[in-house]
């Protein structure tokens, strides 16, 4: 059996999806800009297209740029603001410690050119303080960049309560919604948030496709800098398959969002707590009761994740893991680092992220497969065999002969 | 994912030697939890110091568990004496080699395996603060004297590699410039020890970009000049691997001997100051 629990990372195509692109790989190739009616047949269809996106998320469709994806967005959204206010007394940026590396590495490269930044830490179950945030606020400040669900972790923010603080303090707030976009209700009609992120490729459309949302007045230069497209906001000819193609996803999302919280959320919980049953010494990471419906995040303690990731894939069962291995970096992931998760549980972490297309048969066979997986693993490792014989495993006991700090 | 050879999953699926050893000579243990491996070794020993037995639990990835399970396999019935002498390339390469960012998996082996001959035999662990090595990344607990070793025994060069073999440097990133300083220092100590012994310094590894540019270089300065001495000339089409594609030109385009000029002078040419692993081959239109 194949089992894809990996739909944070990235989903499969809709047939729905795949089959409305067809035509603009084939037939529709005109460019929208066009004159004639090659072109404008197509820009009619784009223009749908992004009607179906803004209606996803209570936005106006004039309020929709397309980009190449969640990435480009995030940069054009900090880029193209903070170039439109070039005020040299607004140069601090505020974000957290646990976003996705594409407003983190943003982040890096504004303090490269001279900002100020402030990353904002997060407790033990991944959630801010909004104290730490009021405080933070400087009048020097320019803009606040925070996520709307942890890809890792599936924790939310409440991002309209940080948006009021936000905009009470006048700056610019942008969203990476890039996980919650179709999982979670989002309605920018009345919300605080000026720029919103989003991907194609997390919504069952293909990679290389996102968007942002682009509150109206506010200001933004383009970061691709070239023609008239997307109202100049982005130069370059639409990407009109992918277009069409993210349209479908979002309305597909739309239609699915009720079954996101119910039967996607019935097969997450049923998935957890037939692992938590199954197996001792599993930690949970971030906040259970606010969280994606979709993710689970579980640490497996005195087994490391790389290891478990290998055996579940013999097994067919496709997850990820924030362990230091699987990423190939050598420190466990950034995210549950600034949770402070012990090391015993942070390089054993693995996370299962479903969709709707997956199903009760699917999870069951998960829930009967991890348990042997970790046992096997377990009898291997040194720590287990301790915890088990009653030994003390606090990790600074275990630093080894190569590791006295 | 990582590129695994089928040796390397065959140990992570059926490990040899796993377990607790309940009277063992002797037993070690490096790594932690904290740094994402670790390594308890256990050693069985006759009086004449060959090992009957040994056993092994790791904590860590496929490439941690499947090192361990490689070593313990090594060893047995050899003397400790003669396991001494199995050094981390060795591990990998019984398992037809592991992926370069995980060759610190192999030296986590080895480094068991010292750890518990020095214990055997009363000495601190080599490489460690007690065998006066001075801590240098911190995040991983790596000392100078890993470092060199790593840096003599394969011959490394950059911040990157020492990474790979040692985790030094992968955590916070504040000793990196620490690294460099030891890389310069123990290369120009091992250059000038190769003065003195009159001994040839190992080539340094060439990177992909290094190597085109020294096969253009030496066609330009070496094999060009030769060439057009004769009235004929050769132009570089293509570097794929180990494998540079030429043409001949003018007078050797239509030379019976072409293919003697390529093998046994642009070939040798290219081989002598560039790599012995070149072959040349023309370029086909």
């Amino acid at each position: 059996m194949k089992v894809y629990l990996d739909n944070n990372a990235t989903t499969g195509v809709a047939k729905e999806v795949y089959e409305a692109m067809i035509p603009y790989l084939t037939d529709r190739w005109g460019n929208p800009s066009s004159m004639h009616s090659f072109g404008g047949e197509v820009g009619k269809d784009v223009e749908k297209a992004r009607e179906k996106v803004a209606e996803l998320i209570g936005a106006e469709p004039s309020e929709i740029v397309f980009t190449s994806c969640g990435t480009e967005s995030d940069n054009m959204a900090i880029f193209g603001t903070l170039d439109a206010i070039q005020m040299p007394s607004k140069r601090h940026f505020i974000t957290t410690k646990v976003e996705h590396p594409a407003v983190i590495a943003s982040a890096r490269a504004l303090e490269r050119q001279g900002y100020k930044v402030t990353y904002l830490s997060v407790d033990e179950k991944g959630r801010l303080d909004m104290d730490e945030l009021r405080s933070s606020i400087t009048g020097e400040t320019a803009m606040l960049s925070v996520m709307w669900a942890n890809n890792e972790t599936g924790v939310i923010f409440p991002i309209e309560d940080i948006g009021r603080i936000a905009k009470a303090a006048g700056l610019i707030f942008h969203v990476d919604a890039v996980q919650a976009v179709g999982k979670i209700p989002i309605n920018m009609r009345d919300s605080t948030v000026d720029l919103l992120s989003m991907s194609g490729h997390k919504l069952h459309a293909p990679k290389g496709i996102g968007a942002l949302y682009i509150r109206r007045g506010t200001r933004i230069r383009p970061y691709l800098h070239g023609g008239h497209q997307e109202r100049g906001r982005r130069g370059g000819t639409e990407n009109v398959p992918y277009i069409i193609g993210m349209g479908v996803a979002a309305e597909l999302a739309k239609k699915n969002a009720e079954e996101e919280n119910t039967k996607v959320k019935t097969l997450r919980d049923r998935l957890e707590s037939g692992i938590l049953d199954a197996v001792p010494n599993v930690l949970v990471n971030g906040d259970r009761e606010n969280r994606l419906p979709n993710t689970a995040n579980l640490s497996f303690e005195y087994v490391e994740g790389e290891a478990i990731l290998l055996k579940l894939d013999e097994l067919g069962i496709a997850a990820s893991s924030g362990s230091a291995c699987s990423s190939g970096s050598l420190e466990p992931s950034h995210v549950l680092r600034a949770m402070n998760v012990p090391y015993t549980a942070a390089h054993g972490s693995i996370r299962f992220s479903l969709s709707v297309y997956n199903t009760k048969e699917e999870i069951d066979y998960t829930v009967k497969h991890v348990p042997p997986v970790i046992e096997t693993l377990r009898n291997i490792s040194p720590f287990w065999n301790d915890y088990i014989k009653g030994k003390n495993t606090h990790p600074e006991k275990h630093a080894g002969p190569y590791t006295k700090k | 994912m990582w590129e695994y050879s089928e040796k390397v999953k065959e140990h992570f699926r059926n490990p040899r030697n796993v377990g607790v050893m309940e009277d063992p000579t002797v037993e070690a243990e490096v790594g932690s939890l904290a740094c994402g491996d670790a390594l308890r070794i256990y050693l069985k020993l006759d009086e004449d110091e060959r090992i009957l037995d040994a056993k092994f639990t790791t904590f860590g990835c496929g490439s941690a568990i499947a090192s361990s399970s490689a070593l313990t396999e090594m060893i047995k019935g050899k003397t400790l004496s003669e396991a001494e002498k199995i050094t981390d390339r060795d591990i990998a390469d019984y398992l037809d080699g592991l992926p370069e960012a995980k060759m610190h998996c192999s030296v986590m082996g080895r480094e068991a395996l010292e750890a518990a001959i020095a214990k055997y035999r009363g000495k601190p662990a080599p490489d460690t603060e007690e065998d006066e090595g001075k801590i240098i990344c911190n995040c991983f607990g790596v000392t100078d004297k890993k470092i060199e070793r790593v840096i003599r025994e394969h011959n490394l060069t950059s911040v990157d590699e020492v990474t790979h073999y040692t985790k030094a440097g992968g955590g916070c990133g504040s000793c990196i410039m620490d690294i460099e300083d030891i890389i310069r220092s123990v290369r120009g100590k091992m250059e000038k020890e190769a003065k003195e012994t009159g001994a040839e310094l190992p080539p340094e590894k060439l990177t992909n970009i290094k190597k085109m540019q020294k096969i253009m270089e030496i066609i330009n300065s070496q094999i060009r000049p030769t060439l057009q001495k004769d009235g004929g000339d050769i132009e570089l089409i293509d570097i794929v691997g180990d494998t540079v594609y030429v043409a001949l030109e003018g007078a050797c385009a239509s030379c019976r001997l072409s293919d003697v000029t390529l093998t046994s002078f642009v070939q040798e040419k290219l081989r002598e100051f560039v790599s012995p692993n070149i072959t040349v081959e023309e370029a086909l239109y």
